[in-house]
């Protein structure tokens, strides 16, 4: 198990490399070659280098087989996105080549496997580099294994290319395959060891630093993780205990991981026989005065529906996750959209106010559960967090949270109630007394769908009807007001102003950065408070001459996506306009620029976009 | 067995035995004549019987006439939406160990809307007990055919009668693996307390559906097992284990394929206890156990501890 290249020979290699601020690399092969693994390396180790990272994956919803790809971008700067085009493109087979090269910016690498794929060799637009990867995977683990390590072989490779940290990286390859037979460690390192010792002569062109990290010492560590993680670790410390859910791409990693993780915590996660049992028992969980969870993407969300009427008449505090996907009915599975903002806001009967929330990135995920947490228990409603197949799987690093500040102990509070006691008071916020706590009035209460009276006594009385309904409205206006203003970035007015939710937020800050290189002055604002909105909205709006709302949804009857729809709807803003998509993909930060480009009239030519990649400038 | 003590209006005094006059809490509106009024009279000498804290009864129910009963209960309760009072009622068990939940529904409830609910709930085997008080008709939207009404049954969607195969609640209950089997009626009142008495007393999911007539919909539905009124009433004759001759004839609640055999007798067929597993642990003890287990390997780490633990491992 002793590596034959000792980490000092980067050294050696290191000074003809170039020093370059950040690198997007894409691999592309299928889904069972390892490619995210490789993803996964490459992001663990540029977040415990302190490095900035941002990962983009798309995962066919065949279970086995079909191309896949994942992207990892990587550097110094503060990185929002996942980068529009790649400058390193790694292909594994001649449909990888064919389907990606176009991703691929001018005077960028194509490394390929040269046992798979031939290239054009009339492009002389890249650099080409073949690495017979699947027979030098094979003569350096040898035996039985066939090509399985390429994609550790392939680790190897970039880990020359880069300079990138080997010690490290060995660290990470026995953290991840340790727990396995021995065999399987050592047959990594062997693959990673012959991808690093490839001669170097054949990559001379292609010989890289990354830029030293600025970030400031002494900070928190970082951490490397992906949305539905960072989500399900929020809850933890939301203090969520119970919860209750049904399989469904792109929510069930969530559920797995509270089912592993709650027992730990002394708590319980149930798989139920459906999404409708799946909100029940969360609710049941809730009644019991715990704080609980239950999860879903867009269709199960629309099987939830009538019991989220339920804990909105019942005032039953609930965190209820969205994982969205491409809609509707089954749709696409495995894509991103946002679609189910409507939905989420306006999908059940009756009049049914309740909270929406957005986590805008891998890391808000944590604090949106928190805040979600928070919301639920103070006003005792069901809060929906509305997150995307795009925060769910790719992987950012960012700073550790303060657990030991941040998180909540939640436990049902059986203390006797007092003779006054109601459940339903109609000037006060409801605090359900959860059974177990004794009555001193001798009445105990009741908790219904029905129209009740202040004792849950069910009533058809017009006058409580409209109390109560009223009671509920206020209950959520009351929200608002707790809500900070949202944070605006870039210009304080000026020409336009972008507005973004959920996954959009990279590309738009990406973009408004781009735009405010060429003069155009542009803020952005992204909403994590959907419904009820934050205040001050208004007063921001009226600064900008244009105010755009991105989102990956469709425009719809009227030209207007669903965020934009609302934002119509309660400001009567003319200046209220949308870009919007439904292509299944994030933004890339060229399509807002050249859809802001078009709405604001601005000359073709003055949009700067990169169409260099990194690398060959850095020649 | 009701208590004859002269008791102080609301508030009791702490330690007074539980009445049915603390207990009884809004009037029924149930028709006149409505088989539910015994079944609610039967459920509060239950409760006198157990003589559980007041404060840890919950009864629940989903949507239906029978399913306004924890309104008339004076108990911590509710009352969720139609069908999916079990996989509620589960989260509150599940979630609360310490509390006895009882749930209340009708056999549109039960069978019909929340039929998957009750085979998922019965394999899952939660401590709580469940009664459905079965009138073979949709009573409170007046007259519609039921999971239970009989072939020819003429109701407002078939006027004609009733074209579809009824459900066999017994059967369909012990295919579910349900842990606790029994059958009753509303006119027997001492043999339902005994009923929900042991349905009570029970470690899981235990379930009785009693036979509880609709006068206004479905009237004389269960005459078939009335002598008053020409029927049979049949018990089920329990084995008492005293090697007699006569025992080896009678029932063992024990043996789910003798209970089956019971479950497939013609109309009106037998009474009592079909079913009882007590070997099966329950839900809320399995995962007890796990998380017991899973505490033990982190050697009962503080929350903080754990969720430090886990983010160090992002590093």
């Amino acid at each position: 198990m002793v590596s034959p290249i000792t980490p000092t020979a980067a050294g050696a290699t290191a000074s003809s490399a170039t020093t370059i601020p950040d690198v997007v690399i894409r691999l592309a092969g299928n889904s069972q070659d390892g490619i995210q693994a490789i993803g996964g390396f490459l992001a663990r180790l540029a977040g415990r280098s302190d490095q900035e990272v941002m990962t983009y994956m798309t995962i066919p919803s065949t279970i086995s087989g079909g191309p896949s790809i994942f992207q990892v971008r990587m550097g110094s700067g503060e990185i929002l996105s996942a980068g529009d085009r790649a400058d390193v493109l790694i292909a594994f087979y001649q449909h990888s080549y064919q389907d990606h090269r176009a991703s691929l910016r001018a005077g960028g690498v194509l490394l390929y496997d040269s046992d798979h794929v031939t290239p054009n060799p009339d492009d002389k637009e890249v650099t080409a580099v073949g690495v017979p990867m699947t027979t030098a995977t094979v003569e350096a683990v040898g035996g039985s294994t066939k090509e399985k390590g390429k994609n550790i072989y392939v680790l190897g490779l970039l880990a020359r290319m880069f300079d990138l940290d080997v010690p490290k990286l060995n660290q990470l390859i026995k953290e991840r395959f340790g727990g396995k037979n021995e065999d399987i460690v050592r047959n990594a390192l062997l693959a990673f060891d012959a991808g690093y010792a490839y001669p170097a002569e054949n990559l001379r062109h292609c010989l890289y630093r990354l830029e030293k990290s600025t970030a400031p010492a002494g900070g928190r560590p970082q951490v490397t993780s992906d949305g539905n993680s960072v989500l399900t670790y929020g809850l933890l410390a939301a203090g969520v205990r119970y919860g209750a859910g049904y399989p469904i791409t792109p929510w069930s990693s969530i559920m797995e991981g509270l089912r592993v993780e709650l027992p730990k915590y002394g708590g319980l996660f149930v798989q139920c026989e459906d999404e409708i049992a799946a909100i029940s028992t969360a609710l049941g969980f809730s009644y019991g005065g715990h704080l609980s969870v239950t999860g879903s993407s867009g269709p199960g969300l629309s099987l939830k529906m009538e019991a989220l009427g339920w804990a909105t008449m019942a005032e039953m505090p609930l965190i209820v996750i969205n994982v969205q996907r491409g809609g509707p009915s089954t749709g696409m599975p495995t894509n991103i959209e946002q679609s189910d903002l409507l939905q989420a806001i306006y999908g059940s009967h009756g009049d049914c106010p309740r909270v929406v929330l957005a986590p805008k990135n891998v890391e808000d995920c944590f604090y949106i559960a928190l805040e979600a947490g928070r919301i639920a228990r103070e006003f005792s409603t069901p809060v929906i967090i509305l997150t995307d197949q795009a925060i769910a799987t790719r992987i950012e690093a960012f700073d550790e949270p303060d657990l030991a500040k941040l998180m909540v102990q939640v436990k049902p509070d059986t203390s006797p109630r007092v003779p006054e006691f109601k459940p339903y008071p109609l000037n006060d916020l409801t605090r359900h007394a959860p059974p177990g706590s004794l009555m001193t009035s001798g009445e105990y209460p009741t908790v219904t769908g029905l129209e009740h009276d202040e004792m849950g006594h069910p009533t058809a009385n017009a006058f409580l009807h409209t109390k109560m309904t009223a009671k509920r409205r206020e209950k959520i206006k009351a929200v608002a007001a707790t809500l900070p203003v949202p944070e605006l970035a870039g210009d304080e007015s000026g020409e336009v102003l972008l507005i973004g939710w959920g996954c959009t937020y990279g590309p738009i800050r990406e973009a408004m950065g781009r735009l405010r290189a060429v003069g155009v002055k542009v803020g952005h604002l992204q909403m994590r408070h959907i419904h009820p909105l934050a205040p001050g909205l208004e007063e921001i709006f009226n600064r900008y001459k244009h105010i755009l709302v991105v989102e990956i949804n469709d425009e719809g009857l009227y030209g207007f996506g669903q965020l934009a729809t609302l934002l119509r709807a309660r400001f009567c803003n003319p200046a209220i306009a949308s870009i919007t998509k439904t292509d299944g993909l994030t933004y890339k930060i060229s399509e807002i620029v050249e859809c802001v480009a078009t709405k604001i009239d601005l000359p073709e030519n003055t949009i700067l976009a990169r169409k260099q990649s990194i690398l060959a400038s850095a020649r | 067995m009701s208590t004859t003590a002269v008791l102080p209006t609301p508030p009791p005094a702490p330690g007074a035995p539980l009445t049915k006059k603390a207990l009884t809490a809004d009037h029924p509106t149930w028709c006149p004549g409505c088989g539910d009024f015994a079944v609610l009279a039967s459920f509060y000498k239950v409760l006198e019987k157990l003589q559980y804290p007041q404060e840890k009864i919950v009864t629940f129910a989903g949507i239906g006439c029978s399913s306004r009963f924890p309104y008339f209960v004076n108990t911590h309760g509710g009352h969720y939406i139609h069908g999916r009072a079990l996989p509620f009622s589960a989260g509150i068990s599940l979630g609360r160990d310490d509390l006895h939940v009882f749930v209340f529904g009708g056999d549109g409830d039960g069978f019909s809307i929340g039929g998957n609910h009750l085979v998922h709930t019965a394999r899952k085997n939660p401590r709580l007990t469940y009664v459905i008080m079965d009138n073979s008709v949709y009573g409170l939207t007046k007259k519609q055919t039921s999971p239970t009404s009989p072939l020819g049954f003429k109701s407002k969607t078939d006027p004609w009668g009733a074209l579809d195969q009824p459900i066999n609640p017994m059967r369909t209950l012990l295919n579910s693996g349900a842990t606790f089997v029994a059958r009753s009626h509303a006119t027997q009142v001492n043999h339902m307390v005994e009923m929900m008495l042991r349905a009570s007393q029970h470690d899981g999911f235990s379930v009785v559906e009693i036979l509880s007539e609709c006068v206004e919909f479905f009237e004389g539905a269960f005459d078939g097992a009335m002598p008053r009124k020409g029927g049979t009433w049949s018990l089920i004759d329990l084995k008492k284990n005293d090697g007699s001759p006569e025992d080896a004839a009678r029932h063992d609640p024990t043996d789910e394929v003798a209970a089956f055999k019971l479950a497939s007798e013609p109309w009106p067929g037998k009474f009592g206890v079909f079913y009882e597993n007590k070997t099966r642990p329950t839900k809320n003890a399995l995962e007890q156990k796990l998380i017991a287990n899973t505490r033990e390997k982190t050697k009962n780490a503080s929350d903080l501890e754990l969720l430090s633990k886990t983010f160090a491992r992002l590093r």
